[in-house]
């Protein structure tokens, strides 16, 4: 090989490197999701008090549903009292904060929510069917959903203060009927 | 105390290998022979100080002295003896203790075998060696220190995650990491020889035996983390793809392909830069192993990246490459080939497609396992490649090379004629179409298994013609059958353990086919007493019992197999509950057979007792792939004896 | 190797729950095929495992999306349209296996792009070496065997 070429060989490893050092900029753990804009997945669950908790019985308020499970420690260990205060501040508002239950035995849930005092409803999951439905791979993972029925936020991990606020301020502003 | 004296002996042994590195290529470099005296007797210093933090650290294990904070989170009060030595390598920090005294010993060992002989290249191996151990006691006290202190010092710790409850854990690590270190070896040989520009045959004949005793290793782990998946982790497989399998699995590949292009740069004295390229190549791989493991740049959901310990890894992957990369560019007019090829139908040949082959696999997995990265990076999506893709874009390639497994050993060196060809193939490839029709006609598979199973009765064929032949000659010589063959392996040992090895990639192919291709399961709910059925085995559900270990609660369900050669066997899957897991872990039970494992996995169980949802799998053919390594173990042997006679 | 959380479990209820879908299937509902079922739940990956298919895995989350596959076979859905659901809700990336279109089209030809360049590189050096190999000696003419033959008789 003349002179020259032959330096291609150790160049030739710098994109490769270049590429492994890109990955430290990613979270494997960010997956976005292709719900986002499209229509919220009905569902129909009881609720652990016995109530039903229907998603399409909200259409017009802000929903805000909540995925977690009592072994989720301690991410839904941080959120839980930030999701009870956000419900307290803004069910007034037309908010509606619900929790769903995945992957987790009834009492253990019973338990994590008088051990917080959560008040908005709560629903177990029991065949992980709404869980998948919205593509929970996770928890906890939180979704906000606007006043026509859907996805705007897709927040993976816990939920903080000025996360739950910014979301519901933003589509408590859009108002029913905006697209976008 | 344990904290800081262990943090004490680490920083001497930093400072010392970095002085024994930089002494050593200076020595190298001025031809000062007390220099490189001076920084042997610092990798010796470096050994023995590794040596005692590695004791130290065992220690601290040993008396559950959790002012350490490595051992208050990897064991507890409960855990058992014997695992809280394992637990020293059972994470991050400690694996790197492991790691690096591994390189010191394999150090001390060069040191030992090479100062007299390997005169001019000798300084320069010592201070790659010494290099590359500083780097790793670097990782040790910097990014992942395994000494620090954990205040207030709590009264039990949280515990060794159950999945390295298993023997596997004793092994599997030790076995991989002699593998990835021992390739520093011929890798310090191969940079010495770029340097000193003595780029010959002298640096690989002398680490040929350490190439290949890095490559058993490294086998021997792969298998065993096989074993160790199949065994523990409830899901019946062996092989998953993951992205930690794959980097481990990437220098085994390139290590086979430079084992066999090793013999045609002794032979014909060509493809000397390939050779070098091969061996930097199969360390970088290493590093970029242990890059991957450690980074969590490539991982599943759940990975963390472990702060900046994957900056310094890549940081010295990037440095290692390029410099080594640098050196075989400058050198590349010296290493241009001398040799030359009398036919494309010869051993020669057979060794380049075996080499295409196993680089391309290489590549092809490497590529994989980076895709999710590049695909994030170019398209902004996330996707993912895992078993089902590796699985049938590596088939063909590995059916390939073990079509070459057959013809190599056999065909001519330099030109194989039209006689010599019919001579030695014809037998099998008699045997290997035979073969096929029979199976496609007793309807064993599919074209690809049959075709499969045919190649690998053609390449067994192919190893009896020739081993027939030999001891044929022999006996026409005087000499008995039987102390014909033992002469013979003894002093062909290379070429006939060479064979042994080929023999037990054959055996761990067909453990592979058959359990792809014939294994069963089935899920299923039973009362007590009920009975379920599996590929003609009937497993009767006797009951459940719930016990309490000494760190785990354990639920435990027994089974009995009613008919068939098992007849009697009580298998007792479980599941374990320890406090420190946010879910139960599913303890297999199993029972293996030559043809048939019968192997079931506890799901869930109501809470009288009474019933239980069980996973019953009859996996076919999967001790086959074990058998292989205890064969690979004596091929290796035989590779790796004193030669009787000097090779040709 | 998945040091990760595996979680091996289901609940008590699923197990109910599981006889009691079966039992309680709406209409109209056909025979699952369980080799099928498999085979779809082989291409899933589990997202909550290391790299592991929704078909090998024991966690609690895999044997739900497993029942969800049969409940939609049973449905009357094709394998597509099962896959198609899951890629609806969580992308690409559950699949285990890149969709041969478009830039993933790379992976899977890499292997391919791999064997053709090492392959030819191959060729190319066989080509150059073979052309130096020392050429064979000439034929010797008759006048030379003539010399050769004297001289040897000459010697005493």
């Amino acid at each position: 090989m003349r002179r020259p070429w032959r330096w291609l060989v150790p160049l030739a490893a710098l994109p490769v490197l270049a590429l492994l050092a890109y990955g430290f900029r990613l979270n494997p753990r960010d997956i976005p999701s292709p719900l986002v804009g499209r229509p919220a997945a009905p569902f129909a669950l009881t609720s652990f008090d016995g109530a039903p908790v229907e998603l399409a019985a909200l259409r017009g308020k802000v929903v805000v549903v909540n995925f977690w499970a009592s072994w989720c420690y301690p991410a839904c260990y941080e959120e839980a009292p930030v999701l009870e205060r956000g419900w307290q501040a803004y069910r007034d508002r037309g908010v509606v904060v619900l929790g769903i239950d995945i992957q987790d035995k009834d009492e253990a849930g019973r338990k994590f929510i008088a051990d917080f005092g959560l008040t908005f409803p709560n629903a177990p999951d029991r065949g992980g069917r709404v869980s998948v439905d919205y593509g929970v791979y996770g928890v906890p993972e939180t979704f906000f959903i606007d006043r026509d029925g859907h996805v705007r936020v897709k927040h993976v991990g816990a939920v903080t203060e000025p996360a739950f606020r910014d979301a519901v301020e933003r589509l408590l502003a859009a108002g029913p009927g905006a697209v976008r | 105390m344990i904290p800081e004296i262990g943090t004490g002996v680490l920083l001497v042994a930093l400072a010392l290998a970095v002085y024994g590195a930089v002494v050593a290529a200076v020595g190298g470099r001025r031809g000062r022979p007390a220099l490189v005296q001076s920084a042997q007797h610092a990798a010796l210093g470096v050994f023995a100080l590794l040596t005692a933090a590695l004791l130290l650290l065992i220690y601290a294990f040993l008396t559950f002295d959790f002012s350490v904070r490595y051992v208050a989170s990897n064991t507890n009060l409960g855990t058992p003896f014997y695992y809280r030595i394992t637990a020293v390598w059972g994470a991050l920090e400690g694996s790197i203790v492991l790691w690096a005294w591994m390189l010191g010993l394999y150090t001390l060992i060069v040191v030992l075998r090479h100062r007299t002989t390997a005169r001019e290249l000798y300084p320069w191996v010592l201070a790659v060696m010494l290099g590359v151990l500083a780097f790793f006691v670097l990782v040790m006290t910097v990014p992942a220190p395994v000494f620090t202190r954990m205040a207030p010092v709590p009264a039990d710790g949280r515990g060794l995650n159950p999945l390295l409850e298993d023997s596997g854990m004793i092994t599997h690590p030790v076995a991989l990491y002699l593998g990835f270190t021992g390739f520093t070896v011929p890798f310090a040989f191969a940079i010495a020889a770029l340097v000193t520009g003595r780029v010959g045959d002298f640096w690989i004949t002398t680490t040929r035996r350490w190439t290949i005793v890095a490559w058993y290793f490294l086998s021997l782990g792969l298998l065993i983390g096989g074993w160790w998946s199949y065994h523990v982790l409830g899901w019946g497989g062996y092989w998953a793809w993951d992205p930690v399998e794959n980097a481990a699995f990437m220098p085994w590949l390139t290590a086979t392909a430079l084992l066999h292009s090793v013999m045609v740069q002794e032979r014909r004295r060509m493809l000397r830069l390939w050779n070098l390229a091969l061996v930097v190549l199969t360390f970088s791989l290493t590093l970029f192993g242990t890059f991957l493991t450690r980074s969590g740049v490539i991982a599943s959901v759940h990975a963390f990246t472990q702060g900046t310990i994957g900056v310094f890894f890549l940081g010295f992957l990037a440095v290692v490459v390029l410099v080594a990369l640098a050196l075989i560019a400058w050198r590349w007019d010296v290493l241009g080939a001398q040799g030359e090829l009398d036919s494309v139908i010869s051993r020669e040949s057979a060794f380049l497609l075996n080499n295409v082959m196993l680089v391309a696999a290489t590549f092809t997995v490497f590529f994989g396992t980076v895709f999710p990265l590049l695909a994030e990076a170019v398209r902004g999506e996330k996707v993912s490649v895992g078993a089902p893709f590796f699985n049938q874009v590596n088939v063909p390639l590995f059916l390939s090379l073990i079509f070459l497994m057959g013809v190599g050993p056999l065909i001519a060196w330099r030109r194989a004629s039209l006689e010599n060809l019919k001579r030695n193939f014809l037998g099998p490839v008699i045997v290997g179409v035979a073969a096929a029709a029979l199976f496609r006609l007793l309807g064993v598979g599919s074209v690809l298994v049959a075709g499969s199973l045919a190649l690998t009765l053609f390449v067994a064929a192919c190893i009896a013609v020739d081993l027939f032949r030999a001891v044929r000659a022999r006996r026409a010589m005087g000499e008995r059958a039987l102390p014909a063959l033992g002469g013979l392996l003894l002093r062909h040992n290379r070429r006939y353990g060479g064979f042994v090895v080929h023999l037990a990639v054959l055996v761990v192919a067909v453990g592979v086919t058959g359990s792809q291709t014939w294994s069963v399961h089935t899920e299923t709910t039973l009362k007590q007493g009920e009975q379920a059925e599996l590929a003609g085995y009937r497993i009767r559900f006797e009951g459940l019992r719930e016990s309490q270990e000494s760190n785990h609660g354990k639920v435990t369900g027994t089974f009995t197999v009613l008919n068939g050669k098992a007849a009697g066997t009580v298998l007792e899957p479980a599941k374990k509950f320890y406090p420190q897991e946010q879910s139960p872990i599913a303890y297999v039970d199993y029972r293996l057979g030559l043809i048939d494992d019968i192997y079931l996995v506890l799901g869930d169980f109501a809470r009288d007792g009474t019933s239980v949802t069980v996973k019953i799998q009859v996996n076919r053919m999967v001790s086959w792939i074990w058998l292989g390594g205890v064969v690979l173990t004596l091929g290796t042997l035989l590779s790796v004896l004193p030669e009787r006679r000097k090779a040709a | 190797m998945a040091a990760a959380a595996v979680r091996a479990g289901l609940p008590v209820l699923l197990a109910v729950l599981l006889s009691a879908t079966a039992a309680t299937a709406q209409q109209p509902s056909r025979p699952v095929d369980d080799q099928q079922a498999y085979e779809i739940a082989a291409e899933l990956r589990c997202v909550v495992c290391q790299n592991l298919s929704v078909a090998d895995s024991p966690s609690e989350m895999a044997s739900q999306m497993r029942a969800i596959v049969r409940e939609r076979l049973a449905a009357g859905e094709s394998p597509a349209q099962v896959r198609q659901y899951f890629v609806e809700r969580y992308g690409q990336w559950i699949l285990l296996s890149p969709p041969r279109r478009g830039f993933n089209l790379l992976v899977w030809l890499a292997p391919l792009v791999a064997v053709v360049v090492g392959l030819g590189v191959v060729a190319l050096l066989v080509r150059r070496w073979t052309a130096r190999r020392r050429p064979t000696p000439p034929p010797v003419d008759a006048a030379m065997k003539e010399r050769i033959r004297r001289e040897l008789e000459s010697e005493p």
